[in-house]
């Protein structure tokens, strides 16, 4: 291995004498002043052409194109930032309509129940008024039913106690004294009775 | 035993040889490849020039290289820079391409010459200063005098920064091709040991090539990068004066 790396190096100190001699030998040719003037004559050929057409053909077009990649999107950029505010308002156009629809739906509903509620009261109270007239009549009716029941007991309590006394005396009695007796009995019972 | 590594940078005449005036202007390997680069840009830039709002591959290198440049030039030279983007993004893409041409095997790097380099350097120097003279007039010269700077220092403070501001056009070239030279030869270097030391031997200096490939690839866009912001560098002394 090691024998090996120095034979390496040897030869390699070997070509490199080697180059250097022939180098030296035949030199630099670039300090070989035979072309030179044709190399300066070509270099100022070619450059001046490729500066010439570069500067005047081709670098404003490359130059155009990224002014017009440009402005473009700029362009681009304003009309989406134009849509985006259009877009903006007709969500905002969108809420205040849904809000209003809501609010009329309110009012609606409100304005709904309340004829509602009245109508129900309206029906309520002159349900109330019918209740109340038939409740006077009914009481009417029941006064005027007291009344006749009243005469009516009478009369048969008058009946009754004549023939009662008819059976027991076994004549007849005056029949306007029993009858002023009786009233004047049930009359007691009545005031005694209302009076509880 | 290996080749010469220093061959591949061997400039040779193709096609005939063209003479204006005594003057040798030849098609050579070098021009073939600078013709290679400038078409590969034009191409490439132009079918990324299609107008879509989304853009497809090319278009999007195009378009990513575009940006990355101006980024670079609104960060280093400010916003006065702009008349000059299309010089720097011409520049940045040409060293870029030549230097990504050169690491095709068989092909030949012409940032790696020493000439090339310079004549972009020297153009560079001469256009900054005159831009500097325009903006500022005479003013420009405040340039070799730092604000804040003790009398007694300032001779020397402005010889130096004369000599370093000289000297730009110098380290700004001989860094591009130094760094493009250096790389390729050590390549050339590894490749030769790859071939000489056979099957035994060869997987070590194999390996090293490959990660060398990787990092030269990687140079090459560097290198191209540092060139562009070094331009801008230098025009932002001269359209900003800070001094």
């Amino acid at each position: 291995m090691l024998k090996k790396i120095i034979f390496q190096f040897l030869a390699l100190s070997l070509i490199f004498t080697y180059s250097a001699q022939s180098a030296e030998s035949g030199g630099m040719p670039q300090l070989n002043p035979e072309f030179w003037i044709s190399q300066i004559f070509w270099l100022v050929l070619t450059f001046g052409l490729l500066f010439i057409i570069l500067s005047k053909f081709i670098l404003p077009k490359i130059s155009n194109n990224l002014e017009t990649r440009k402005s473009q999107i700029l362009e681009n950029i304003e009309t989406a930032d134009k849509q985006r505010e259009e877009t903006e308002k007709k969500v905002k156009e969108f809420d205040k309509i849904i809000n209003d629809t809501k609010v009329e739906a309110k009012n609606f509903f409100n304005g709904e129940r309340q004829k509602v509620l009245d109508d129900i009261n309206n029906k309520r109270l002159s349900l109330e008024k019918d209740i109340e007239k038939e409740i006077i009549k009914a009481e009417e009716e029941i006064d005027q039913l007291k009344k006749t029941s009243q005469e009516k007991i009478t009369k048969i309590a008058i009946e009754t106690s004549s023939d009662l006394v008819k059976q027991l005396i076994g004549e007849d009695i005056n029949k306007s004294s029993l009858s002023a007796i009786v009233e004047d009995l049930s009359k007691k019972e009545v005031e005694k009775h209302n009076g509880i | 035993m290996a080749a010469n590594p220093m061959y591949q940078f061997n400039v040779y005449r193709i096609g005939p040889e063209i003479k204006i005036n005594n003057i040798d202007i030849s098609f050579t390997n070098a021009s073939l490849f600078m013709v290679i680069s400038s078409l590969a840009i034009l191409i490439i830039f132009n079918l990324g020039t299609k107008r879509s709002i989304i853009p497809n591959k090319i278009q999007l290198l195009a378009e990513l290289s575009y940006s990355f440049i101006s980024k670079m030039i609104s960060d280093t030279a400010g916003s006065k820079a702009k008349p000059y983007f299309s010089f720097i993004f011409s520049l940045f893409m040409f060293v870029l391409f030549c230097n990504m041409f050169g690491m095709i095997p068989y092909s030949f790097t012409v940032t790696s010459h020493i000439i090339v380099t310079f004549v972009l350097a020297a153009f560079i120097f001469v256009g900054v200063t005159i831009i500097g003279f325009i903006k500022h007039g005479l003013g420009y010269l405040k340039l070799f005098v730092p604000s804040g700077v003790p009398m007694v220092l300032l001779p020397l403070i402005v010889v130096i920064e004369i000599i370093s501001y000289l000297s730009r056009p110098i380290s700004l070239s001989v860094r591009l091709f130094a760094n493009m030279m250096a790389g390729h030869t050590m390549m050339k270097v590894f490749g030769g040991f790859v071939v000489s030391l056979g099957i035994v031997g060869g997987w070590l200096p194999l390996g090293f090539s490959v990660a060398l490939t990787g990092l030269e690839i990687l140079v090459a866009f560097l290198q191209a990068y540092v060139f562009a912001i070094l331009t801008c560098i230098y025009l932002n002394d001269a359209l900003n004066l800070h001094h």
